[in-house]
């Protein structure tokens, strides 16, 4: 499968325009940039103005404490949450007019995984949003999500009932439904948490292969052990803004105090 | 096939039908996204909402009574939503805490009102008139083509006809949207569905298929019927349209058994009377869940 940079929620790899493949190549600013976004539960804010932008081409982690409102940056990014004040641009547009770009991967465990559906099913509504409500899917459509989950190496599972999945299965089924979106930008809430090890190594193999090939990732993460060889940016998040950068010079023993509250311990991997 | 056979028996047996298959649709949906009591609320408000409607028009007849049913249905959905978001309850407790309180809030306008003249009939409201809801002009398979005869049908047929079509058309046009708010809401939100106004448009459509069932065939096959079929259904498969396909199955089973055994089937045992259709269905649907929990191939804790 391929993953060029920019694609405009093309059907079947037939009919893009080529020109339009490359309308985006030239401007290398942020796939994605939030400008002093706020967020509250209740009188309780879960972020307080915080600015960041993540590069496209770039793997890009989002780390720090419990309730540092890493997976709110995202959520409110996408509009699922409402923000009190600032904004989000994607590729320097407002999020409407670049929806199709972008495939959010919720957190495994906000969904009910005894729903009636195979894994194809669910990979298949990676499509709905370029299928519109009655356009009926037909073999390129199978043959499209069975090559998403050849993948996450899930194909001989396809008609597995999702709920029959194991943890890291059911991760890999949502990254070939974001895979079916053909999305440039990947926002992934945990990817990796409550996974096994060949399951996480299945995933950050192909995320840096879509990297490499034009493709952005933005992954809230838990693991600070990972961070540096996983990822190529990072933004240190403690309800406010610590750190945003190259994880050289971001992913810093003081920024990570800093977030952390002096006590650098590794914290547990959140699941809800 | 004797005189008045499709008159007396086809007819009231359709209208359940129409009932069962209309609620047993969207109750797979209610089921899935874990509201399945909404029946239970839609039955408790319409009271409040007949009072009103008996308020406001000084009348008895059908339909002020059956806005005022599905006005008071449709607002009840809108305060459990409310309440849901600004109380951050589970959907059970928000359906618990809104019908109630509108249901007393039915009981007092009904004290304070002159409505005590009007008779509020309870045993019809809970277990419906099906036996009644008869086709006198239907003699035999010529009335089928009179139309003087067809103008005599009962009118709750045609209702409940137009709530099964309403239904149906809703599931296709929405098909998708439905489908992925329900099995995962943020995702759904993200692709740009209207999330919050799908859930409300199905509830809506639930308010008034109730309301319609209510009328015609009572309490107790609606909410027997929005939850029943579907919970079956879902041990029966793994996938989502056939589960749908299971409970109309499911649906029609229960209306036709049901109807019979209430009738001749209680003969047929040497009864001397009949029992209320309603319950017979609502008893056969319960009894349809029960050996689904028991045999079937996809129940829960047998699949893993």
């Amino acid at each position: 499968m391929r993953w060029a940079a920019t694609r405009p929620l093309p059907v079947s790899t037939a009919n893009w325009p080529v020109a339009e493949m490359n309308v985006h190549v030239a401007d290398s600013g942020a796939a994605l940039k939030v400008r002093g976004l706020s967020v509250a539960y209740g009188d309780k804010p879960a972020l307080s103005s915080v600015d960041a932008a993540f590069q496209q081409g770039r793997m890009s982690a989002i780390v720090g404490p419990n309730g540092a409102g890493k997976s709110t940056l995202l959520k409110a990014a996408m509009g699922i949450i409402p923000s009190i004040s600032g904004d989000a641009l994607f590729f320097g547009r407002p999020l409407d007019e670049v929806r199709s770009r972008i495939a959010y991967v919720p957190q495994r465990a906000s969904v009910d995984w005894d729903f009636p559906a195979t894994v194809i099913d669910v990979v298949l509504m990676g499509l709905y949003r370029s299928l519109g409500p009655f356009k009926l899917i037909g073999r390129g459509q199978r043959a499209l999500a069975l090559n998403c989950l050849e993948e996450v190496d899930m194909v001989s599972l396809a008609d597995r009932q999702i709920g029959q999945l194991s943890g890291g299965q059911q991760q890999r089924v949502f990254i070939a439904r974001a895979l079916a979106q053909k999305a440039d930008l990947l926002l992934l809430d945990e990817p990796f948490a409550g996974v096994d090890a060949a399951t996480e190594k299945t995933i950050i193999t192909l995320l840096k292969k879509l990297v490499r090939e034009g493709g952005t990732a933005v992954a809230v993460h838990h693991d600070l052990s990972t961070v540096t060889a996983y990822f190529d940016d990072v933004l240190v998040l403690n309800v406010r803004r610590i750190a945003n950068g190259p994880v050289d010079k971001a992913f810093t023993e003081e920024h990570l105090a800093e977030a952390y509250g002096g006590r650098l311990v590794q914290p547990e991997p959140e699941l809800a | 096939m004797g005189d008045f056979y499709i008159g007396l028996v086809l007819v009231p047996m359709t209208i359940g039908a129409l009932a069962a298959v209309s609620c047993a649709l969207l109750g797979n949906f209610l089921v899935l996204r874990k509201q399945s009591l909404m029946g239970d609320a839609v039955s408790h408000v319409v009271l409040p909402g007949i009072v009103v409607a008996f308020i406001v028009t000084g009348s008895i007849s059908v339909w002020p009574m059956l806005l005022g049913a599905a006005a008071a249905a449709l607002i009840s959905a809108l305060l459990i939503e409310l309440v849901r978001n600004l109380g951050k309850v589970e959907p059970g407790a928000a359906m618990g805490v809104v019908f109630t309180a509108l249901f007393a809030l039915g009981v007092v306008l009904l004290e304070q009102s002159d409505t005590r003249q009007v008779h509020f009939d309870v045993e019809h409201a809970l277990y419906g008139n099906l036996e009644s809801l008869v086709w006198l002009s239907g003699m035999d398979a010529q009335s089928l083509f009179d139309r003087q005869a067809l103008a005599d049908l009962p009118p709750q047929l045609a209702r409940l006809a137009l709530a099964l079509v309403a239904v149906v058309i809703f599931l296709i046009a929405f098909w998708r949207q439905l489908v992925v708010s329900t099995f995962d809401p943020v995702f759904a939100q993200a692709t740009g569905v209207p999330v919050r106004l799908v859930g409300a448009a199905l509830i809506s459509l639930v308010a008034i298929v109730a309301v319609t069932a209510f009328e015609a065939v009572g309490a107790i096959i609606t909410i027997a019927m929005l939850i029943c079929p579907a919970a079956a259904a879902r041990l029966m498969t793994n996938r989502l349209i056939p589960q749908l396909l299971w409970s109309v199955l499911f649906a029609l089973l229960s209306a036709v058994v049901g109807f019979w055994a209430a009738g001749s089937g209680m003969a047929l045992i040497g009864s001397g009377f009949s029992v209320s259709a309603a319950g017979m269905i609502a008893a056969v649907s319960g009894i349809i869940l029960a050996a689904c929990a028991l045999a079937a191939p996809q129940r829960r804790g047998a699949a893993g």
